[in-house]
């Protein structure tokens, strides 16, 4: 049987943070009442003009340095004309055969791999997001917000050289990292401020030609893209092994049962008919723009985690997951610059803290400040630890007194009573109790049976609720052991 | 190229405007004597001339990045054929 | 109060200034005319007498205070492509029937400030389509010299106002002609303004990268008075240019001694009508015995120039008109057809046959398969339309030209076959696309008492030599003070 490679290509739609829209002044905020960031224009009144926010080009052209692009001094805009509620003027604005950004690459490496893959894009182009189509259940009818129309967008197209669904989600996260360490767009998949579109085909391994594309739409979660895409080369790999063939078409991802569906409807048979904007002149991006922004580009993902590595000689993998969301690397650094311990803080922070962030869905937005635990509190935590006063199982049980609260550990510590007990004689004593009437265990470990000292500290744990200083326990009891 | 009753048919599709079997033979036949005027411009080798798309010989304009409109939602729905009060309100889409 | 509505702005303005007249007086004046003569002629879509009213007082108000410009308290009309907040603006189609302007567009916003006195939104063909203004969902105007004829189009209804004296100056648009033509057919003075001098902000748009927002008057002057009020860069406008707006009046000094004027031969070939040859030809030498000098020159690409427009404008209107889809205002028909009956019935039922037409040939130019045999062809042969101009321009100060091939025909006459209709923009389309300033003024009297207009075409904002020319014209002449019986 002939053995099929996927060929994915990617296209992401990132909403820009701007404070206005891109041709109005609309405001650009999300969770508005609906149509209330509304004017003229942005509900495509007879009679208005677009003016462009500058705002947006400089966000296109950060994205496009940040991701190796070539800034296109000279690019313009033209109008893609189809009907739909949701978008006003019966056509959009975006940038067609002169886009502002062409080529580029986002560089992945996959878990369990050692070299970094390198994704070539095909362009970046900027465009206005259009409105919102909700279902009116009372009336049947379909009901119209324009909130989001006018919203800036950049549309990053990659190649089509994504192979597997992990590969597709590796580039993803990496991208909106980078999106979101240059503060353009805040990378939220649920509220569609980051989206994407798969175009996924298949064909026979060693092939050069492309096979017939399915678009999938409607992706708003990694692992809504991760499993539409394996669902679609299973899809078109049992149709063609049963010698069907592809039809090029949109799918729509269905959330809930898990397939793409075909949306072959007549409202979504287009002929784009696109021309250059007659309302808006060329955009000129001088050299010297290019230049001011590339010298205000703020350190990357893949910089902060080679720094991560060389300053807090931490393993790549740790530098890695600590900087693939920058409000997760700020934290890191927070707290390795309160306690220098950067392994330990590490540890932590992809432990319990990340288990926190994801189980919170804490979004890049809520300032770091704010989380749950702050960093000033780790910190402290990790500090009580390594100065022996809490062990390491201790210190989970008081992280999770310290959640929403300003509490010092130490004063948590403090009034649980965790302290350890690191005093000798009361140790020993514990000690002795503890051995007192297990000759025959005694003999097993003097026999060699070595894991009889677990059994030992573990008992003397049990006696301590856990505080007993364990380094002390083990030195005490092997002397202890030893004599006699 | 001529423009035949399918080419109409097309196009009223794509310009969503509903035609009569009577206004599809005459915009054939209109549509059609038009197109043939036009194709005058074939005559002419315009191999390298430039394409215009703009007659202004300047760049875009930008406006800066504030927030300048007020909310005034009332006033832009009250021109609408039908609302619910917040939203434009359509016949059902069907995805 | 028949002088009255004869005033010249410079007139009314003595007057005004004087305190012999007010503004309300004077606006009563036009109005009492546009009831009078709006049965026959159908001019305005609608009239806005108790806004004129209002405006009107608030005018005198600062007349007395010694806080009035050139245009302050003075009776305007505008075409009702233009939006002007607290109207009813519909483009001349059933599909805004009762569109109510949500907001001011900026000519309207400078006239205002101004203190002009807007008497009403004028008839014209719809979405400013067409030459004849039979287009109108609101009825045909009627030409005032002749009510059988049409007024020419699309800024019918604002040429054919000011030569019947309901309002002083008005407003029109024009993007292959629509404010010339007119004025040619109805023996006023109309300036098409270069590409950027005007704000487009409000204007209801037919072909974006033509449209053009312009001032008729009976005279110049006049319209030179509305220019400066309206002209000037536009924030909101991404396509106005912002290069200072001069003081067209003081421009016109009545001096075109060593004015280098070029004919093009490809505007007096055959079919230019006899009567409007000789009494453009007429015109030419009137200037030339005012010290310009005349040379024949060439354009061309001329008899390109239509298809070209054709292409251009039906392709960017098929764009801009799909806005009137039934869901945000205007009208919607076919509410129980689901989505995509709801749009077909109401842009069927909402457009008028012209616009239809020309929907479907723009988006024809645009569709895949044709777009480079169509579009992307015109836009090139644009280009050498307007090479053409460049070069004459590199050694002449004005063209001169016809407006029209024929001074206005019949109403009905030209309806069955649009391209016959068309084809009458042939002198002023090219302007349009190459941007540049045109002026049409009168200049004669046909065999039958109809007037016979010119034009002359400047260089990129140099209306102020185009307006010069034609004021030293009109000293010279009085084919302009002439009135419709």
């Amino acid at each position: 049987m002939t053995d099929f490679e996927a060929v994915i290509g990617l296209e992401v739609h990132a909403e820009l943070l701007t404070a206005s829209k891109i041709f109005c002044g609309c405001s650009a905020k999300f969770g508005a009442a609906p149509n209330e960031n509304t004017c003229p224009l942005c509900i495509g009144m007879p009679g208005v003009l677009p003016v462009l926010n500058r705002q947006v080009v400089e966000f296109g052209i950060k994205t496009g340095l940040a991701i190796h692009c070539e800034i296109q001094q000279r690019s313009r805009w033209s109008r893609k004309n189809y009907f739909y509620p949701d978008l006003p003027k019966g056509y959009q604005i975006t940038q067609y055969d002169l886009p502002i950004c062409l080529g580029g690459h986002v560089d992945i490496r996959l878990e369990g791999e050692d070299q970094d893959r390198s994704i070539p894009l095909t362009r970046i182009h900027m465009e206005e997001d259009t409105g919102k189509n909700i279902h009116d259940a009372h009336t049947d009818a379909s009901l119209v917000d324009y909130n989001r129309c006018g919203v800036p967008l950049l549309e990053i197209v990659s190649e089509p050289d994504l192979r597997s669904s992990a590969e597709a989600g590796a580039y993803l996260r990496k991208l909106r990292a980078i999106l979101q360490y240059l503060q353009v767009c805040d990378g939220n998949m649920e509220e569609g401020s980051f989206r994407c579109d798969a175009n996924i085909s298949i064909r026979p391994q060693g092939a050069t030609e492309l096979g017939t594309k399915a678009e999938i739409k409607n992706l708003n979660s990694f692992r809504s893209v991760e499993r539409a895409i394996d669902y679609e080369i299973e899809r078109q790999t049992k149709a063609i092994r049963a010698g069907e063939s592809i039809v090029q078409e949109t799918r729509l991802w269905d959330t809930d049962r898990e397939v793409t569906r075909s949306m072959r409807s007549k409202e979504s048979a287009h002929d784009y008919r696109y021309f250059s904007e007659p309302d808006l002149l060329p955009l000129d991006v001088s050299a010297d723009w290019i230049e001011r922004v590339k010298g205000e580009l703020p350190e990357l993902p893949d910089e902060r985690s080679a720094r991560f590595v060389s300053e807090y000689e931490l393993p790549a993998y740790d530098a890695e997951v600590l900087t693939a969301r920058k409000d997760v690397a700020d934290y890191f650094e927070a707290a390795v610059g309160i306690h220098r311990n950067p392994k330990a803080v590490s540890n932590w922070v992809m432990g319990e803290v990340l288990r926190i962030v994801n189980d919170r869905k804490l979004d890049q937005e809520l300032v770091i400040e704010a989380w749950p635990v702050s960093a000033q509190q780790l910190a402290g935590l990790i500090a009580l630890i390594d100065d022996g006063t809490i062990s390491g199982k201790i210190a989970k049980s008081v992280f999770e007194d310290l959640l929403d609260n300003d509490k010092s550990p130490a004063s948590v510590v403090e009034e649980k009573g965790l302290s350890q007990v690191s005093d000798s004689a009361e140790l020993e004593s514990i000690v002795d109790g503890v051995l007192a009437g297990q000759d025959d265990k005694i003999a097993e470990y003097r026999a060699g049976k070595e894991k009889m000292l677990g059994f030992f500290v573990g008992q003397i744990m049990k006696k301590t609720q856990g505080k007993a200083n364990p380094k002390l326990v083990n030195e005490i009891l092997r002397k202890r052991l030893q004599s006699n | 190229m001529p423009i035949t009753r399918d080419d109409v048919r097309h196009v009223a599709l794509l310009a969503r405007l509903e035609i009569t079997e009577n206004e599809e033979q005459e915009l054939a036949a209109q549509l059609d004597q038009i197109i043939a005027y036009v194709e005058v411009l074939e005559k002419l080798d315009t191999e390298d001339v430039e394409p215009t798309s703009y007659i202004t010989p300047m760049e875009t304009p930008f406006r800066e990045d504030v927030v300048s409109t007020t909310p005034d939602t009332e006033r832009w729905l009250a021109n609408a054929p039908a609302t619910d009060g917040r939203h434009f309100r359509v016949p059902k889409i069907i995805e | 109060m028949s002088d009255l509505i004869s005033l010249s702005i410079d007139e009314a303005r003595r007057r005004l200034d004087a305190r012999e007249i007010s503004s309300l007086e004077l606006t009563e004046a036009f109005l009492a005319r546009i009831e009078a003569t709006q049965g026959k002629l159908n001019t305005f879509i609608s009239t806005t007498p108790e806004m004129a009213r209002a405006q009107a007082e608030e005018a005198d108000r600062r007349i007395a205070s010694g806080d009035a410009g050139p245009l302050c308290g003075i009776p305007v009309g505008v075409k009702d492509i233009i939006l002007a907040r607290g109207t009813r603006t519909t483009a001349a189609s059933a599909i805004l029937k009762s569109y109510e302007a949500p907001y001011d567009a900026t000519v309207v916003a400078r006239m205002r400030a101004a203190g002009a006195v807007l008497v009403g939104k004028l008839n014209c063909d719809e979405f400013a389509m067409g030459s004849s203004n039979e287009n109108s969902a609101y009825g045909l105007t009627r030409n005032p010299w002749d009510t059988d004829r049409v007024p020419g189009g699309s800024s019918g209804g604002s040429a054919a106002a000011v030569a019947a004296r309901q309002c002083i100056v008005s407003l029109g648009t024009d993007t292959g002609g629509s404010i010339r033509q007119p004025a040619a057919f109805c023996g006023v003075t109309g300036l098409k303004p270069t590409y950027g001098r005007v704000s487009r902000y409000g204007v209801i748009a037919f072909a974006s990268s033509l449209d053009q927002v312009g001032p008729i008057g009976r005279s110049v002057r006049d319209a030179a008075h509305l220019l400066r009020t309206i002209a000037g860069h536009d924030r909101l406008d991404s396509t106005s240019v912002d290069n200072p707006v001069p003081d067209y009046c003081s421009a016109l000094t009545g001096d075109v001694r060593g004015l280098r004027v070029a004919l093009p031969r490809e505007y007096f070939a055959d079919g230019l009508d006899d009567d409007v040859r000789r009494a453009v030809q007429a015109a030419a030498q009137q200037l030339q015995s005012l010290g310009a000098t005349l040379e024949d020159v060439s354009l061309p690409h001329t008899e390109y120039a239509i298809a070209t427009y054709y292409l251009i404008a039906t392709a960017e209107a098929s764009s801009n008109l799909a806005r009137y889809d039934g869901t945000r205002y205007g009208v919607r028909l076919g509410n129980d057809s689901g989505l995509l009956g709801m749009y077909r019935k109401t842009r069927a039922g909402g457009f008028g046959p012209e616009v239809k037409r020309r929907i479907m040939l723009g988006t024809h130019a645009l569709s895949a398969g044709y777009y480079d045999a169509y579009y992307a062809k015109a836009q090139k042969v644009r280009t050498l339309i307007r090479r053409d101009f460049n070069s004459v321009f590199a050694n002449y100060d004005l063209i001169l030209a016809p407006t029209t091939p024929t001074p206005a025909f019949k109403i009905g006459e030209k309806t069955d076959d649009p391209l016959q209709m068309y084809l009458t923009d042939i002198f002023t389309i090219s302007a349009n696309l190459a941007g540049l300033p045109g002026l049409a003024l009168p200049c004669g009297s046909s065999a039958d008492g109809l007037p016979i207009g010119f034009q002359l075409i400047g260089k990129p904002f140099d209306e102020e030599t185009v307006l010069r020319a034609g004021d030293a014209y009109q000293r010279d002449t009085d084919w302009h003070t002439r009135l419709p019986q």
